[in-house]
C-alpha cells in the first residue's frame, strides 16, 4: 500500500521525462541480472558530497549547481525521496512567526512554481491558499500577528471573520471561531516530485545522484573533512553536507569525531479519505484549525488531514536506522483525538470513506526551528535537518542558504536562529532529545505567547546558588541549558503560576520585576549571571595581544586590569559576538560572551587564531560564578566585605582587579553591570561562589540588598538602549549601525577584521540604523504588549522590525529597539540613513495589526539617570545581553 | 440505598495487595513480573488465606490460595506453614545441615523465604515455636534421609503437603501443655483447608492442588485474543476420576453412602483437604481428643458430631495432584483462585478479562482499515467507544481487583453494573453468604521478554 501512495502522491513522470540522470542511476537495472547493480562507480573525489536524497539534499545539490559549483555527488542510501520527503504533506506555507523562516517559505514557494517549467517535471503546484482558524482571542492575536510580518514582506494576507472563511471553504464549521487569516499564495505540492524535480535539474546541472549507496562515516584530519566512507567505496572531498533527515544525529555520531545534531523523530499521522461524492476542488485552500491541532488539504478529490497531537509517540530512540522508513503501523487510537477535530471541523465528512492512516515520522529538534550551518569542530562538515515537520515549506529556501554558506563562507541572511552552533554536545543527550521532542511536537499547535520557556531537559547546567535561589523564590527560564533566574516571588505571593503568565497583555509579574527594578536604581541588588561564556586567552609572548588585536574591532593594547567592551566582526564588519574582554596580564586576557556564544564563539576563535603551541585557549565558563551587583549600594556593600577603597577614584568604571571578598580571595571584581547602573561583576571560583553569596547578602542588608532575575535587567538595559547580540545585533549589523563607532578603532595601528567594511561606512554612511522607541499612546494595562518582529512605520511606509522591547518603569512607558531602514518610495532601494532621516519621522509601531504612535531616539535619555558614575558614556553604550 | 463508586472502590480495594520483582539494572532477569493478589469475604470472618513468598535458599517463587471450611483456623495455619514445608523439601542436603548447626549452636538462621504479605495478612505468634519445632524435625529427617539425589520439586511438593497435613493431625492428638495452643491446634486439625499453590522458577511451572480451588493459565494466541488452560483439577463430586479413586479406597459396601448429594459422606465439598479429621480419624481418637480436650471443643455440636456411614477412615487426603508445565512467550499469567470466583466465572471470560486489563488499550487488537470501506463517521464511533471501555479497565490497580468487580458486579450482557456490584457489596453479613462465596485471586504476571530467552537457550 505505501508504494501505491507513493504514486498516488507523486505522480511520477519524471523516469521517462527524464533520462539523463537516470542513465547513472538506474537504467541499466532492468537489463542486468545482478539483483542489486550499480550501474555506474562513484567517482573516486569531488569537492562536494551530500548525503541524503530528501528535499533538503535534492534542494542544496540544486542550489549549489546554480551558483556555478559542478563537482557534486549526492548519495542516498534508498531511493530519491524516499524518506519523510515520500509522505510529506506537501503544504507550502508562509504563515511562519519568525522572519528567516517565513522568508525560506516565501522564497521556497517561488520555486516551486517555477519548478515545474525549469525542470519539466510535475511537481503538482497548485496555488490554493490556507485559511489559519482562531477558536479564541488569544490565537487570533498570533495570528494577526504573523499577519502583520507577513504584510510588510509584501505577501498577500488578511484576517477574516468567520463568514468569509465559510465563502471560501463550504464544508467548515464557524460556530465556534472568532477569526482567521487567509493567505491566499500559499500553495500544494507533492513533495516527492519536488525533490525529484530539483533532483532532476541539478542532474542536469552536472551534479552526479546515486541511489542505494549508503555512507557509513565521514573522515575527518585535523578538524577538516577529507571525504567519505560508503558501502561502495571512498570518495575524497572538501565539503559534506549532512541532509540525512531522521538518521542525520547517527550520521553525526558514526564517525570518530562525532559532529552533534540534535533531532529525533516522532511519528506523525495523517489520514487520506476516498473522493467525497462531489469531489472536492484541488484548488479550495489548505486549512490549519491549530486549536483543534489539525490541518486539512484537499487531496485527490477527498481529503488529507493530519495533525500534531498532545501525546507524540518518539521513535528510533536507540537509533534503529533502516534503508528507507518501512509501513510504520496505523494506530487508530492515536489517530482519534486528531479524527474528533477532523469531524468537529467539518461534520460533513462523517460518510466519506477512509482510504488509509499514514504514519510518517517527523524529525524535530530541541527549539522547534531547523538545524543548517557547519559543524563547529569539522570544518566543511556541512548540515540541513531537523525540519520540525515544515521541510517542504522551508526546503527551498533553507538548501539556498545552506549552498550560499558553502560557496561564499555566509548565507545571504541572519540564520544565527537555525545556526548548528547554537546548540552544544550538551544537546546531545538521546534522553534529552526524547523528552524534548515529546514537548516540541505539541508546541506545533500550541499558542506562543511572549517569553514562553521549555518544560523538559531542565536543570542541567546550573549556578552553585541555585538551591538558595530557588528557595527564596526564583522563578527560572533556561538558555543554552543554564538555569537562569527570571524573577523572584515575593513570600506568601504564589499566584504566580505558569498559566497566569501566558498573556500577551500585561503579565502577572508585572509589579514584582518592578519592584527589583526600583531596588537596582535606589539600593542593590544581586543578579546570578554565571551563565555567560567566559574564556581565557593567554600565550608566552605577545601571540595572544596581537591575535586579538586582529579579530576584535576596540583596541586590545590597554594597561593591565582595564576591561573592554568590543565587537567580534566578520569580514563585512558584521557582529559574530559582542563581548568584554579583561586584560589581566600583559599576556591573559579574561573574556565575557552570551550564554549561547560557547560553541560559536570557540569555533571561531579556533578557525581564526594562529596555530600556535604558545597560545592558549580555555573555556572556563564552568569555573566561575558570576554575580552582578547592581546599583548604587554596590560600592558599600563590596568595600565593607573587602576592607578596599571602591569608589570611582580608587575603581574607576570599566576596571578588572582580583581582590578579597569576605574570607574568599582571588575574586576577579570588574566595574560593569551589563545595564548602565553603576556596580561590579564578581567572577568567584566556584567553590567560594555560596560563601560569597551569603556574605554580600548580610552585608547587604542594611543596604536594602535584595535578589533580582533577567526580567528587571532585560527592562534596565532595553530602557538605556544597550543592544544585545543574538537578539538585536548579528552577523550583519556593525558597530557603526548601532552606535558603537566608539568602540571601532580604526586607527588603532593595526589591521583587524572587518576595518574594511566599517571604513566604507564611515565614509558613506550606513543603511540601516538602530532605534529606540518610546511608545506615546499605549495603555500598559490594557493594550497588547510589544515582544519583538513587531513593524515599525515611518510616515505611514514601512522601514524595518523591532528587536527587542521592555516596559520601563522609570520612563513608565514601553521602550522598543529595532532597525530603520530607507527604502526609496518608487523603487524599494536600500538608501542611506542618516540622523535627520530618523529624527525628521513620525513613528508608529504596529503591534498584532493595531498600530502605536512612538517616539524615535538615537541617543538614550542622560536625564532619567541621575547617580552617574565618571565615564558614564562609555559603559552606557557597552554591550548588553540577557 | 447505594454504595456510591468511591465507597465500592474502597470496599473492593482494601485487601488488594501488588508485588512487582525488583529489577537489576534496569532489567527484570526474572520469569515473573509481578503478581496482583485480593480478597473479597463473604463470610466473617473471611475463611480463605493467601500466601506469597520468594524462595531464597533456592530459586522460584511460590503462591497460593487456601480455602478454609468449618472456621478459618486450618487455613491460616496451612497458609503460614505449607511454603516452609515446600521451601525445606527442595533444599539440598547441604542447606539443611547449615540450617541444623545454626538452630543447633543457637547462631542466625539463613532466611528460607522472602514473604509478599498484605498487613491484613497475619502469622500467628503464639504458635510459631510449635510451628518451628514441627518443621524442624521435618528437615532433622530429610537429613538423616538424604537420599543424595536433586529434589524433585512434583515430589518436594507432594511431600510438603502431606507431611505438613501429618503433622497438623499429630500436634492436635499430642496436644499442647499451653491451653491457649492446645485449643488451636485442635481447631486448625477440625476444620479444615484446601490449597492451591504455584511454584515458578525460570519456565518451569508446578502447580499442586489439594480441594476446589484452580490454577488456570492465560494464553495470548497469535491473533491477540485469550485462552485458558487449566492447570488443576478440581478434587470434588464434579470429578469423575475423584470420585473414581474414592470409591477404589473404599469397601464396595460403602459406595452408595460415599458420595451423596455431591458431597463426601454427603457432608464434604472438596474430596482433598487439610485438617478435617473428622474423616480422617478413626472414631475412637475422634472421642478421645475431643474428651480430654478443653470445653469449647466438647460443647461444639459440629465437633462431636461423627458422619454417617463412617466405617473405614481415612475418606480425605491432603496428597495434591501436580501439574508440570513448561511456559511459552504466549503464556502471559496465571490466575489462582478459590472456588468463589469459578462459580460465578467461566475460565474462559476469566482469561480474557484479566488479559485485556492487562494488555491495556496498546495491545488491544488494533484497528486496521484494511480493504474495509469505513467511514470517518464510523471510524470516530468505534473510537469513542473503544476510548469509554478502556477508562472503565483503568479504574483499577490491580488485575484481581479488576476481576473481582466483574465476579461480583458483571450483568447478564457481561459488564460490569454498578447498581449489581452496590447491592452485592452491601449485603449484610448474615445475608452475603447466601449470594456469594469469599473469593480470594493472585494473578501472577509472566516476564515473555525472559521467558523466551530461556527457550532460545534451549
Amino acid at each position: 500500500a505505501a508504494r501505491m501512495f507513493l504514486r498516488l502522491l507523486s505522480d511520477i513522470q519524471w523516469r521517462a521525462a527524464h533520462p539523463k540522470w537516470r542513465r547513472m542511476t538506474g537504467s541499466q537495472r532492468s537489463t542486468s541480472t545482478t539483483a542489486e547493480p550499480h550501474p555506474v562507480s562513484l567517482p573516486a573525489q569531488a569537492q562536494v558530497v551530500i548525503c541524503g536524497g530528501g528535499i533538503m539534499g535534492t534542494s542544496v545539490a540544486y542550489h549549489l549547481s546554480k551558483m556555478g559549483w559542478k563537482d557534486i555527488v549526492l548519495l542516498e542510501q534508498g531511493r530519491l525521496a524516499a524518506g519523510t520527503t515520500r509522505f510529506c504533506a506537501g503544504i507550502v506555507s508562509t504563515a511562519r512567526p519568525m522572519s528567516v523562516e517565513l522568508k525560506m517559505a516565501h522564497y521556497s514557494n517561488k520555486l516551486y512554481q517555477q519548478l515545474e517549467q525549469e525542470s519539466g517535471v510535475q511537481t503538482g503546484y497548485m496555488k490554493t491558499g490556507s485559511i489559519s482558524l482562531a477558536q479564541t482571542q488569544d490565537r487570533l492575536i498570533s495570528l494577526k500577528r504573523i499577519a502583520s510580518s507577513l504584510n510588510v514582506m509584501g505577501i498577500p494576507c488578511e484576517i477574516i471573520s468567520p463568514k468569509k472563511v465559510l465563502q471560501l471553504h463550504p464544508l467548515i464549521n464557524i460556530h465556534d471561531l472568532v477569526g482567521a487569516m487567509y493567505v491566499p499564495e500559499d500553495a500544494l505540492v507533492s513533495s516527492a516530485s519536488v525533490s525529484l524535480a530539483l533532483a532532476t535539474a541539478a542532474s542536469r546541472n552536472g551534479v552526479q545522484i546515486h541511489e542505494r549507496t549508503t555512507v557509513s562515516h565521514v573522515t575527518i584530519q585535523k578538524g577538516r573533512v577529507t571525504g567519505v566512507e560508503t558501502d561502495r567505496g571512498r570518495i575524497q572531498c572538501e565539503y559534506f553536507v549532512n541532509c540525512a533527515g531522521q538518521w542525520a544525529y547517527e550520521l553525526g555520531h558514526s564517525g570518530e569525531e562525532p559532529v552533534h545534531i540534535p533531532l529525533h523523530a516522532c511519528e506523525h499521522f495523517y489520514l487520506l479519505t476516498h473522493p467525497l461524492k462531489e469531489p472536492l476542488s484541488s484548488s479550495l485552500p489548505t486549512i490549519v484549525d491549530p486549536d483543534g491541532r489539525i490541518y486539512i488539504r484537499n487531496w485527490q478529490g477527498g481529503i488529507l488531514s493530519g495533525g500534531f497531537e498532545k501525546n507524540p509517540k518518539p521513535l528510533f530512540t536507540e537509533g534503529r536506522n533502516q534503508l528507507e522508513i518501512q509501513n510504520l503501523q496505523e494506530d487508530w487510537d492515536h489517530f482519534g483525538p486528531l479524527l474528533s477535530a477532523l469531524l468537529r471541523r467539518m461534520p460533513g465528512l462523517e460518510a466519506l470513506q477512509i482510504m488509509q492512516l499514514v504514519n510518517c515520522p517527523e524529525s524535530f529538534t530541541p527549539d522547534m526551528r531547523c538545524i543548517m550551518g557547519e559543524s563547529p569542530t569539522a570544518r566543511g562538515y556541512f548540515v540541513l535537518a531537523g525540519m520540525n515537520a515544515a521541510g517542504i515549506s522551508y526546503g527551498g529556501g533553507a538548501g539556498k542558504y545552506l549552498a550560499e554558506w558553502i560557496v561564499n563562507g555566509y548565507p545571504s541572511e541572519n540564520v544565527w536562529p537555525l545556526d548548528l552552533k547554537r546548540f552544544g554536545t550538551l544537546q546531545s543527550s538521546r534522553t534529552f532529545l526524547r523528552h524534548r521532542v515529546m514537548e516540541v511536537m505539541p508546541l506545533m499547535c500550541d499558542l506562543k505567547v511572549p517569553r514562553w520557556d521549555f518544560q523538559t531537559g531542565r536543570q542541567l547546567r546550573t549556578s552553585p546558588l541555585y538551591d538558595r535561589l530557588d528557595a527564596q523564590g526564583a522563578r527560572w527560564m533556561e538558555k543554552h541549558g543554564f538555569e537562569r533566574v527570571k524573577y523572584f516571588v515575593p513570600p506568601g505571593n504564589d499566584l504566580l503560576d505558569l498559566d497566569h503568565s501566558k498573556t500577551f497583555y500585561k503579565p502577572d509579574w508585572f509589579d514584582i520585576v518592578g519592584a527589583e527594578v526600583k531596588c537596582c536604581k535606589e539600593a542593590v541588588c544581586v543578579i546570578d549571571m554565571s551563565s555567560f561564556t567566559k574564556f581565557e586567552i593567554s600565550s608566552t609572548g605577545d601571540q595572544a595581544l596581537e591575535s586579538l588585536q586582529y579579530l576584535f574591532s576596540n583596541d586590545l593594547d590597554v594597561p593591565v586590569g582595564h576591561v573592554v567592551h568590543t565587537g567580534m566582526l566578520n569580514e563585512k564588519g558584521g557582529y559574530e559576538n559582542d563581548c568584554s574582554i579583561a586584560r589581566l596580564s600583559k599576556r591573559s586576557f579574561f573574556m565575557i560572551s552570551p550564554t549561547d556564544q560557547q560553541v560559536h564563539c570557540w569555533a571561531w576563535l579556533k578557525n581564526h587564531l594562529p596555530d600556535d603551541s604558545n597560545l592558549v585557549m580555555e573555556d572556563v565558563t564552568w569555573k566561575y560564578t558570576a554575580l552582578n551587583l547592581i546599583g548604587p549600594r554596590a560600592v558599600d556593600v563590596l568595600s565593607e566585605l573587602s576592607y578596599a577603597p571602591m569608589t570611582a577614584e580608587h575603581f574607576p568604571s570599566l576596571f578588572c582587579k582580583e581582590m578579597s571578598v569576605g574570607y574568599a580571595n582571588g575574586i576577579r571584581v570588574m566595574s560593569i553591570t551589563h545595564t548602565g547602573e553603576p556596580g561590579f561583576v564578581l567572577y568567584i571560583p566556584i567553590e567560594y561562589a555560596l560563601h560569597v553569596y551569603n556574605e554580600v547578602m548580610n552585608m547587604g542588608q542594611k543596604y536594602g540588598i535584595r535578589n533580582a532575575g533577567y526580567y528587571a535587567l532585560r527592562s534596565l538595559r532595553i530602557e538605556k538602549f544597550f543592544a544585545f547580540w543574538g537578539q538585536d545585533l548579528d552577523a550583519f549589523t556593525t558597530p557603526m549601525e548601532c552606535g558603537r563607532e566608539f568602540q571601532v578603532k580604526l586607527d588603532k595601528g593595526m589591521q583587524f577584521l572587518g576595518q574594511e567594511a566599517l571604513w566604507e561606512q564611515k565614509q558613506n554612511g550606513v543603511y540601516k540604523r538602530f532605534t529606540m522607541f518610546i511608545l506615546e499612546d499605549h495603555d500598559t494595562d490594557m493594550d497588547l504588549w510589544p515582544w519583538w518582529g513587531e513593524p515599525i512605520f515611518r510616515n505611514g511606509r514601512y522601514v524595518g522590525k523591532t528587536t527587542s522591547s521592555a516596559y520601563s518603569y522609570t520612563l513608565e512607558r514601553h521602550v522598543c529597539l529595532g532597525f530603520v531602514h530607507h527604502f526609496d518610495e518608487k523603487t524599494g532601494e536600500e538608501l542611506v540613513v542618516t540622523t535627520d532621516f530618523i529624527n525628521q519621522g513620525e513613528y508608529e509601531i504596529d503591534i498584532a495589526g493595531q498600530r502605536f504612535q512612538a517616539k524615535a531616539k538615537l541617543y538614550p535619555f542622560s536625564s532619567l539617570f541621575t547617580q552617574r558614575r565618571r565615564k558614564d558614556e562609555v559603559e552606557l553604550s557597552g554591550y548588553q545581553r540577557e | 440505598f447505594y454504595l456510591t463508586p468511591p465507597q465500592v472502590n474502597s470496599i473492593l480495594k482494601a485487601n488488594e495487595y501488588s508485588f512487582k520483582v525488583p529489577e537489576f539494572d534496569g532489567k527484570n532477569v526474572s520469569s515473573v513480573l509481578g503478581f496482583d493478589s485480593n480478597q473479597l469475604p463473604a463470610n466473617a470472618p473471611i475463611e480463605d488465606r493467601r500466601s506469597a513468598a520468594t524462595c531464597l535458599q533456592t530459586r522460584g517463587m511460590l503462591l497460593g490460595v487456601f480455602d478454609g471450611h468449618a472456621g478459618c483456623a486450618c487455613a491460616q495455619a496451612v497458609s503460614e506453614r505449607l511454603f516452609y514445608y515446600i521451601a525445606v523439601s527442595l533444599l539440598p542436603h547441604e542447606t539443611l545441615l547449615e540450617i541444623e548447626n545454626a538452630v543447633e549452636s543457637g547462631r542466625a538462621l539463613l532466611p528460607i523465604l522472602q514473604w509478599h504479605k498484605h498487613p491484613n495478612d497475619y502469622f500467628s505468634k503464639e504458635a510459631s515455636k510449635l510451628y518451628f519445632n514441627s518443621l524442624r524435625t521435618y528437615w532433622q529427617e530429610l537429613i538423616d534421609l538424604n537420599s543424595g539425589e536433586t529434589t524433585d520439586v512434583r515430589e518436594a511438593l507432594i511431600n510438603a503437603f502431606k507431611r505438613l497435613d501429618n503433622d497438623i493431625s499429630l500436634e492436635a492428638q499430642v496436644g499442647d501443655p499451653n491451653s491457649f495452643l492446645n485449643y488451636l491446634v485442635l481447631r486448625v486439625a477440625f476444620s479444615g483447608a484446601t490449597a492451591c499453590v504455584a511454584h515458578v522458577d525460570g519456565v518451569d511451572l508446578h502447580v499442586a492442588n489439594t480441594g476446589d480451588s484452580r490454577a488456570m493459565l492465560g494464553v495470548q494466541e497469535e491473533d491477540g485474543s485469550w485462552s485458558a488452560v487449566n492447570l488443576s483439577y478440581d478434587h470434588n463430586a464434579q470429578n469423575e476420576r475423584e470420585v473414581e479413586r474414592v470409591k477404589m479406597e473404599h469397601p464396595k459396601s460403602e459406595e452408595k453412602s460415599l458420595v451423596k448429594q455431591d458431597r463426601l459422606l454427603g457432608l464434604l465439598m472438596p474430596f482433598r483437604a487439610f485438617g478435617d479429621v473428622k474423616f480422617k480419624w478413626s472414631i475412637e481418637l475422634q472421642k478421645r481428643v475431643i474428651e480430654s480436650g478443653p470445653d469449647q471443643l466438647n460443647d461444639n455440636e459440629y465437633t462431636k458430631f461423627i458422619p454417617p456411614n463412617y466405617h473405614t477412615p481415612p475418606y480425605l487426603t491432603a496428597e495434591p495432584e501436580v501439574i508440570h508445565h513448561k511456559l511459552r512467550p504466549q503464556d502471559k499469567f496465571l490466575v489462582l483462585a478459590t472456588d468463589g470466583l469459578w462459580e460465578t466465572m467461566h475460565r474462559q471470560d476469566v482469561a480474557r478479562i484479566v488479559g485485556e486489563y492487562l494488555t491495556g488499550v496498546h495491545h488491544e487488537q488494533p484497528i486496521a482499515v484494511g480493504g474495509y470501506k469505513v467511514t470517518l463517521g464510523q471510524m470516530h464511533g468505534l473510537l469513542t467507544e473503544r476510548r469509554a471501555r478502556i477508562s472503565s479497565v483503568f479504574e483499577d490497580q490491580n488485575a484481581a481487583t479488576h476481576l473481582i468487580r466483574h465476579a461480583v458486579g458483571n450483568n447478564e450482557f457481561g459488564t460490569v453494573d454498578h447498581e449489581r456490584l452496590s447491592k452485592m457489596l452491601s449485603l449484610p453479613e448474615e445475608l452475603a453468604r447466601m449470594y456469594r462465596d469469599d473469593i480470594t485471586i493472585i494473578v501472577v504476571q509472566f516476564n515473555s521478554h525472559v521467558i523466551g530467552a530461556y527457550q532460545n537457550e534451549e
